[in-house]
């Protein structure tokens, strides 16, 4: 029997670790943007499935993942109009409107899938890119810079996501519209135009990450792909307090349970598959109850904005 | 100053909500360097009138001059951008945010996308030193007091570069002593030439401040007066319609110790203490009053006596029973009744009728019950008769409450807390909200009642109404009290400062507002 915490296994854990959380940083980012502008999308895992399909389906037509990227963000803001149209415009409940979006993306997905592809086939996604001398660093020049694009495109997107968010005027606006819609409208912010931007940056994210699951983790498609990852992207940025560091340590900690319960089974410890597969979500329930984030809870988080209703 | 406006005009104002006319061809007009004041009761459309000039609701019919060129707005951002700001009586900021950021939000940074604090913090210090609004630009905005916080709502109008100020109840939730501080920051903005709209309902203050008056009364413009002596009567008049009468104050003769709370210590929500050891009792046929601004621990007080806050320590004595451990049920069987502060939350389901209203907690009573089904025609009678009794205008029984004004909602609960002849009465802001008409009504039903021999825990945050009613005042400050005055041992300067947590012989600290920025 392989020794478990051998060398080779660590790297092994790690490697996968940083794969799997690319969906997750996506997801997560983009959601985080969403519901500091006080909109929660709960939608994400309907967003993820249906980009993903369509970025694998152009993957296999034409072997573009590029052109499969493009698709996938485009189907991501396709739903985020739907979404900010509904929940913003309309000012339907935000809860039952993001379902909505989830139940049509699992069942879209799925129908798409069974027409136009039928069985599981597998694509090649994007390619993994060397970092020139980092990538050579034992240890970690395997982990961390021999990805690909997307890998460290979702860890470029956290500083991003954190300058964005404290150091220009979008991103004040975006908290303030999140915080107290009446105060930004009263300095002549837009506030249904923020929220549409915020909504919409998100489902592109969430497009983006279903595409980093079909065209470069998993590389193949299936039903219910996500297996709703797209949730606990969810709940990913309640436990990162909003914050897009708090969402890195949140997608790092939960990718790095998924990858160690494959590991487990991939070594062949003796656990119930069905055990380590409920690993994540166990996780994710206890790390939820545990962390206590409400006091940095955008105050107008799912209200709908009303002018002169105060 | 350039780019100053010298003149607002708005002329034959119309606007309508669905079955209200809330504004019927007001004229309204504002010239550079005096401050015109907005007179009239809730509901007045005072507020409404200001919202269309600030461009956050359309107008029907009419239209805005600003130096003889008509305007439209279309949103907020139309009227900042024509010079126009507002101070909305419900603060317009983000607690989450530092002053710098609040002032910086919906402003262009000199550095495009990027936010530019530094910048926007040196104009915080300027307007600061020039106004004397002390304000400390790196704090967080929720931790500041009010006081701090409509500072800061000015330094923000000024930094957008409002000429023209609105001001909606600025004075609603200061103390006196801030109310003067406030009034010396708006003599200096008129004085360098800025236009300030007074929102207000406050007689006194608006004589005191003001240049000229403009009463609304029920959509309609009643007149406009120049300040400089003017009648308070003629003003009261154009206000409500009609003359007030004065209030009948019997002889104090406390009976029998109803209401007796004994080292009472409780937590607020935040689960910090917010009730730090009081001490209090309430005669039979006297009025208590509870002073102190907003957030001193006087909801908690109250939700501690009425049961739905839990004591951490202490006794209430009801009666002279222990009921710190009893449920409101069980307080309200044993004499007591509460006028609760927020009364289209904790005492009215708003969508219920004006009888369902009423039996609330009553539906148990056997007297309205046939077995085990409600006695709607008894229920209707009981109701009917105190609708009639407390002069309470509604179009039915039937009709939901919500529909009715803020005055008749508090005179229907006011109606069915005495129709259980308690002998306790907790009432804490019964008129917050309340038109002159009703005010003047519960006011005198109140003063009946101590003169039938209840005990009355009277919390109010409008010192005049506390002067009008109570035997003694008691004020609180950060969950204790300061002291117990009888009223005319005392005067309002005196309250005012215990209000704000200086003692006397202490030295003046958070009354005075020296021009600063430390650093």
């Amino acid at each position: 029997m392989t020794n478990i915490f051998s060398f080779e296994v660590l790297s092994g854990v790690l490697r996968t670790m940083i794969a799997l959380s690319t969906p997750f940083l996506f997801a997560a980012l983009g959601e985080t943007f969403s519901q500091l502008s006080g909109v929660v999308n709960l939608g994400v895992d309907g967003i993820m499935l249906l980009a993903g399909f369509f970025a694998f389906y152009a993957v296999l037509l034409t072997g573009n993942v590029w052109l499969g990227l493009l698709l996938a963000m485009f189907i991501g803001l396709l739903m985020g109009l739907i979404m900010s149209l509904v929940s913003v415009t309309l000012k339907a409940q935000q809860g039952i409107s993001g379902i909505g979006l989830q139940i049509f993306g699992l069942g879209m997905s799925s129908l798409l899938f069974k027409v136009l592809v039928g069985t599981v086939k597998t694509v090649s996604g994007f390619a993994p890119i060397k970092i020139p001398l980092l990538g050579d660093i034992p240890f970690f020049g395997p982990i961390l810079f021999r990805n690909n694009f997307l890998v460290y495109a979702a860890f470029l997107l956290v500083p991003v996501s954190w300058w964005i968010l404290e150091k220009t005027t979008l991103g004040l606006k975006i908290k303030a519209v999140g915080q107290n819609p009446a105060a930004a409208d009263s300095v002549g912010i837009n506030v249904n135009r923020i929220r549409y931007f915020s909504v919409c940056l998100g489902a592109i994210l969430a497009g983006v990450a279903g595409a980093a699951l079909s065209i470069s983790v998993a590389n193949l498609f299936q039903d219910n792909l996500t297996a709703g990852q797209g949730f606990i992207a969810v709940a990913l940025v309640y436990f990162g307090g909003w914050s897009p560091i708090g969402v890195l340590g949140g997608a790092l900690l939960f990718s790095f349970a998924t990858s160690a319960q494959l590991w487990l089974q991939v070594l062949g410890i003796q656990v119930p598959a069905s055990l380590a597969v409920m690993l994540p979500y166990i996780l994710t329930i206890i790390v939820l109850t545990i962390s206590v984030n409400r006091g940095k809870q955008p105050a107008a988080l799912n209200k709908q904005f009303f002018r002169g209703e105060n | 100053m350039a780019g100053m406006i010298q003149r607002i005009e708005m002329k034959g104002i119309v606007k309508r909500f669905p079955g209200v006319l809330a504004c019927d061809r007001v004229d309204f007009d504002l010239c550079a360097g005096e401050v015109h004041a907005l007179l009239g009761e809730n509901g007045a459309g005072k507020s409404t009138l200001m919202k269309m000039l600030y461009g956050m609701y359309p107008i029907d019919e009419g239209a805005i001059f600003i130096d003889g060129v008509e305007r439209r707005f279309r949103s907020p951002a139309d009227a900042l951008d024509a010079g126009i700001g507002m101070i909305h009586q419900h603060f317009m900021l983000v607690p989450t945010m530092t002053v710098a950021q609040n002032v910086a939000l919906g402003q262009k940074s000199s550095k495009g996308f990027v936010l530019d604090l530094d910048r926007v913090t040196e104009r915080i210090c300027q307007l600061s030193a020039d106004y004397g609004l002390k304000v400390n630009p790196h704090d967080l905005v929720g931790h500041l007091s009010v006081g701090e916080q409509q500072r800061v709502e000015i330094i923000k109008a000024l930094s957008h570069g409002a000429s023209v100020i609105i001001l909606d109840e600025p004075t609603a939730v200061l103390t006196p002593q801030e109310v003067d501080d406030l009034f010396v920051v708006l003599r200096k903005m008129v004085h360098e030439g800025h236009g300030l709209v007074f929102i207000s309902h406050k007689l006194h203050e608006v004589t005191a401040l003001c240049d000229r008056i403009t009463v609304l009364r029920d959509g309609r413009r009643m007149g406009t007066r120049p300040a400089a002596g003017v009648q308070r009567n003629e003003l009261i008049k154009m206000m409500v319609g009609r003359e007030l009468k004065a209030l009948e104050h019997r002889g104090y003769t406390p009976g029998i110790e109803r209401l007796s709370i004994r080292d009472l210590r409780a937590s607020g929500d935040r689960g910090v203490e917010t009730i730090a050891g009081i001490n209090l009792a309430v005669q039979a046929g006297e009025i208590l009053g509870i002073a102190g601004v907003s957030g001193n621990g006087q909801l908690e007080l109250a939700e501690c006596l009425i049961g739905v806050r839990k004591a951490d320590s202490g006794n209430i004595l009801l009666n002279g029973a222990d009921v710190a451990g009893m449920s409101l049920n069980e307080r309200i069987s044993r004499g007591m009744a509460i006028i609760p502060e927020e009364r289209m939350r904790d005492g009215a389901v708003n969508d219920f009728s004006v009888l369902e209203n009423v039996f609330l907690h009553d539906h148990k009573d056997k007297a309205f019950r046939q077995g085990i089904f409600l006695d709607f025609k008894k229920m209707a009678v009981h109701a009917g008769k105190l609708v009639h009794d407390f002069a309470v205008k509604t179009p039915s029984l039937e009709t939901p409450i919500k529909n009715l004004s803020g005055g008749n909602i508090q005179k229907l609960i006011m109606a069915r807390e005495l129709s259980r002849k308690p002998t306790v009465l907790i009432a804490a802001q019964p008129t917050r909200g309340v038109d002159i008409g009703a005010s003047e009504y519960i006011h005198q039903r109140l003063l009946v009642q101590r003169d039938a021999g209840m005990a009355i825990l009277l919390i109010s945050e409008d010192l005049d109404e506390l002067y009008e009613l109570s035997d003694r005042i008691a004020v609180m400050y950060e969950g204790q009290i300061m002291g117990i005055f009888a009223r005319q041992d005392t005067d309002i300067q005196t309250l005012g400062l215990l209000m704000a947590g200086i003692k006397p012989g202490d030295s003046p600290k958070a009354g005075s507002l020296i021009a600063a920025c430390e650093d």
